[in-house]
């Protein structure tokens, strides 16, 4: 079956994309490997117009309410491998099938930038962790490094403190980065050690993580540590997308219509070059990006 | 007979919230232990599900890690 649309992303970009999409009677899929993107790992949100205050979980619960008040078909847990162009149509690979339509809208935000070392992906869950809010509890007393050197990176670090034994910040630069309150409480606390010019090189451990080696100076060293928490930014969720223009950034490229370089593929949110990366900018530009899918297929039709 | 549900989770952990709220939705009838506050329960867990990340739910003594909605849904089928 030939769809008219397919979102990919189920965040504030993509939710909101099949709102619109569904009020406007398209045929169409949403495929995602989550609901609620980052919106679901924020604790707290005070600027989204109309919620003075609400949790990340809230809100992606109304978000989802929403959308599945139109019975919209979403593909959970399945990852978009590929985006293709097959005559004038669109073909999306997926890590479980394959789907075509006249159209897209790739929403499908940003993902964790990860290491690229050894041992990165072996311990994942077995000690190293891209959530310290989530798994940060499950360290008490023990010892821990958090890497990076920006907010996210201080902001796991504090929590830490208040958990585990000891935290090293392993920073790749000669000095913390992120906010002077933030970086000026680390440095101040006895249980907080930061290592700054220090590279990691690998993660060691047997059935869960026991150590980190890391370059400091030119010098290999070893630390014992139990737990990792990587916080070193966030990447574009775009190296699916083909031949999707994108910056040096990774960041599809689009215009005021949400148009990318290829004729009916839109993108939204996060995963492109708008310049703020907010959810409501997010939401509103997944409605955009439905509403010209609409005059796209009408064009077209 | 209905099955037994255990929810391993943090206080803080985005998607244990949302896990949770998922049984509520579906009138599931679970138990819910605190792994941050309990030790002896963490060292279960991990021992059960050889990892250390949260949610781990736990029905009828098959174990799923994180928010998996579709394998809840089979599992208990819903």
């Amino acid at each position: 079956m030939v769809y008219d649309l397919i979102i990919i992303g189920a965040g504030p970009a993509g939710i909101t994309a099949a709102v619109y999409a569904a009020r406007k009677r398209m045929n169409f899929i949403v495929i995602t490997n989550d609901i609620g993107g980052q919106t679901g790992w924020s604790g707290e949100i005070e600027n989204y117009t109309g919620y003075q205050f609400i949790t990340g979980p809230d809100l992606v619960n109304k978000f989802e309410e929403h959308m599945r008040q139109y019975n919209v078909i979403v593909k959970e847990n399945e990852q978009a491998e590929e985006v293709k162009r097959a005559g004038d149509n669109i073909k999306v690979k997926t890590s479980k099938g394959e789907y075509e339509a006249k159209s897209l809208i790739i929403a499908s935000g940003k993902v964790s930038r990860q290491l690229g070392v050894p041992g990165e992906k072996e311990f994942k869950n077995k000690g190293l962790t891209y959530c310290a809010t989530c798994d940060g509890p499950l360290f008490s007393g023990k010892n821990v490094a958090v890497i990076g050197g920006g907010n996210s990176a201080l902001d796991a670090a504090l929590q830490l403190v208040k958990i585990a034994k000891h935290v090293y910040v392993i920073n790749i630069t000669s000095s913390l980065g992120g906010d002077a309150v933030m970086r000026e409480k680390v440095e101040a606390n006895d249980k907080a050690t930061v290592l700054n010019d220090s590279q990691v090189t690998a993660i060691y451990g047997d059935k869960f993580v026991n150590g980190i080696g890391i370059k400091r100076a030119g010098k290999e060293e070893k630390i014992a540590a139990e737990g990792v928490f990587v916080e070193i930014g966030l990447l574009p969720n775009s190296s699916f997308a083909g031949e999707v223009e994108r910056n040096e950034r990774g960041e599809i490229k689009i215009n005021v219509k949400n148009e990318t370089n290829i004729p009916g593929v839109f993108a939204a949110g996060d995963v492109t070059d708008v310049p703020d990366k907010q959810i409501v900018i997010a939401a509103g530009e997944g409605s955009k990006a439905a509403l010209q899918a609409f005059k796209y297929l009408n064009k077209i039709r | 007979m209905a099955k037994s549900v255990v929810i391993y989770s943090t206080t803080t952990c985005p998607f244990c919230i949302r896990a949770k709220q998922y049984l509520k939705d579906n009138n599931i009838q679970f138990q819910d232990i605190d792994v941050s506050e309990n030790h002896e329960k963490a060292q279960e867990m991990i021992k059960k599900s050889g990892q250390m990340g949260v949610p781990v739910i736990e029905i009828d003594g098959q174990i799923i890690v994180g928010f998996d909605k579709e394998k809840i849904k089979e599992v208990l089928g819903l």
